[in-house]
């Protein structure tokens, strides 16, 4: 497996002169890498992970999950409308689901309203779209694999043992 | 009459040197609020996975608290009996031939008090684990060091255990890989080793609590070569490869007849394990391979990085096959290991183990820890990088 695609799942952010650091490669090699992960479209791209019940992170601190039924199109299933809805700011997330819904859209905004409006004009006027079922996000206990009080890392190990 | 309370502390005891680690802990304990780096902890610094810890509460809520049977739970005995022979091709009963202890060290107690009589000697492998040699004279045995060397990257040879063996020797102790150098043998050196310990005809201890953390080639027990497992009590644990070294709990398998000599000791002094850390333990082995594999190419890396930077900054290290632990020369830039652990700490702030705590072999060289974030080593490397700099100026 490509080193560098390696030290990204382990889900650290090490810039990429620590990253050249660890995998014992230059800076311009690692950056090669990473060019070329994402000219072929496998690391798509950086964002943060943040805690969103944190004043300074307010901007997006609204998501709700939305269950979206739809009419699958012959020849096209539930892609060209899955795309076209993918498109939108608002959308964080969307995937294809087995079981009782075909969508599960994660939407995110300032605002209830925002997400509301989002909902009611833009995702149910969409042509094939059925029915949706919006679940508004009420706390988060881990973001993209970070807990968000961390009281363990509190602990901490004696500075010389045997 | 003398009030001073020394008098009642058994002479054996009261001439047990004090442990370097300690003198040094207390170095590094004196910088505290300071902005310290220690490479000089020996236990990995990833929390046990959670599963394993969430088996524990489970357990508690479920009402575990009582005694177990003095050889652990029979449960826990039959998954270390399925590990070891899946990871080690090592075959043990779990109803006779498997014991499980408080951490390796108790392990390792029982061991030397269950088969060595005062006076009989014991040969262990230096630089090694702080309590190789106290634990034998605690138990009124001689210890018989042998020196292992920088040039065969501390691995122990035949030659060397030739050339300290005196009649009268009984148990060799070994611990591959090796804390602190990281030592490992090939399976040829094993195998001469092994010979020896045949015509000697040794009992080995052999603890293995490295053993996952092996990173290039795969690790062989002295117990699989032929004639071995009849001589050889197999010692291991859960504190390194699943990061559980505060629940301390260990094992160890052998013929039933030095398991049971062992179990007698236990049984009068320890009684059993924790009840807890037996149920997290089997769950480590149930579930916890994944977490393991993860942490060992995390390590992997850390080494690999630490080596060469460490090689690049002019202290001469060897890249250890084995354990989270590089033990570089430091002579080349002219102090030595105390000089160097001290200058560092003080300078630099950052803490590595004087090689002389682990025995006299460790001359000239420092163990410097790994098992600690990609972030906290390449700074760690940078500042040991400027106190080499600044030395040679």
């Amino acid at each position: 497996m490509n080193p560098v695609l390696k030290l990204l799942l382990e889900g650290g952010s090490l810039t990429t002169a620590q990253m050249a650091q660890v995998v014992g490669l230059s800076e311009a090699e690692v950056q090669q890498h990473l060019e070329q992960l994402k000219k072929d479209k496998i690391f798509l791209g950086w964002r943060p992970v943040l805690d969103l019940s944190r004043e300074a992170a307010a901007a997006a601190a609204v998501r709700a999950v939305i269950e979206v039924k739809v009419t699958p199109e012959r020849g096209g299933g539930f892609n060209r409308l899955a795309e076209r809805l993918a498109r939108f700011d608002e959308v964080e997330s969307c995937y294809l689901m087995s079981g009782g819904y075909d969508l599960h859209v994660l939407v995110g905004g300032s605002s209830l309203q925002k997400v509301a409006g989002f909902v009611s004009e833009k995702l149910s006027t969409l042509e094939g779209v059925l029915s949706t079922s919006t679940h508004f996000l009420l706390r988060s206990y881990k973001e993209g694999g970070f807990l968000i009080e961390q009281a363990e890392t509190q602990v901490s190990r004696l500075n010389v043992s045997p | 009459m003398s009030a001073d309370p020394k008098r009642w502390v058994a002479g054996h005891v009261a001439s047990l040197p004090k442990s370097g680690i300690r003198d040094f802990f207390e170095l590094v304990a004196k910088m505290k609020g300071q902005d310290v780096i220690s490479l000089g902890v020996g236990e990995p610094d990833f929390v046990t996975p959670w599963h394993i810890r969430e088996a524990a509460i489970y357990a508690l809520e479920k009402g575990k608290t009582y005694y177990t049977s003095n050889l652990g739970m029979i449960e826990l005995r039959r998954a270390i009996s399925t590990y070891v022979t899946e990871h080690f091709a090592l075959n043990y009963r779990p109803d006779d031939q498997v014991l499980v202890t408080v951490g390796v060290s108790e392990a390792l107690d029982l061991a030397i008090r269950a088969f060595v009589s005062p006076g009989e000697k014991v040969m262990y492998h230096q630089p090694c684990y702080v309590s190789y040699s106290p634990s034998i004279t605690l138990a009124h045995g001689e210890a018989v060091q042998v020196p292992t060397y920088a040039k065969d990257n501390f691995a122990l040879t035949a030659e060397a255990l030739r050339a300290a063996w005196k009649p009268g020797c009984k148990v060799l102790m070994l611990n591959l890989p090796c804390n602190p150098t990281g030592g490992t043998c090939s399976v040829e050196q094993l195998t001469k080793i092994a010979e020896f310990c045949r015509e000697k005809d040794l009992l080995v201890l052999s603890d293995e609590i490295y053993s996952e953390l092996t990173f290039d080639g795969t690790h062989t027990s002295i117990a699989t070569l032929p004639g071995m497992a009849e001589r050889t009590i197999f010692l291991h644990g859960f504190s390194k490869a699943f990061a559980m070294t505060g629940w301390r709990i260990g094992y160890a398998c052998g013929p039933a007849v030095l398991i049971d000599a062992m179990m007698k000791v236990h049984q009068y002094t320890m009684l059993c394990a924790s009840i807890i850390a037996q149920e997290a333990a089997l769950e480590a082995l149930t579930r916890g391979w994944d977490a393991v594999v993860k942490m060992r190419d995390q390590y992997h890396r850390r080494r690999d990085l630490v080596v060469r930077r460490f090689n690049e900054i002019g202290l001469k290290c060897h890249s250890p096959r084995g354990s989270f632990y590089t033990f570089p020369d430091v002579t080349p830039i002219g102090l030595t290991e105390k000089e160097f652990a001290v200058g560092l700490l003080e300078k630099e702030k950052v803490a590595v183990v004087p090689g002389t705590a682990f025995g006299e072999n460790g001359t000239g060289h420092v163990r410097g820890c790994f098992a600690t974030s990609y972030e906290q080593l390449i700074v760690a490397c940078d500042r040991i990088d400027r106190f080499v700099q600044g030395v040679k100026k």
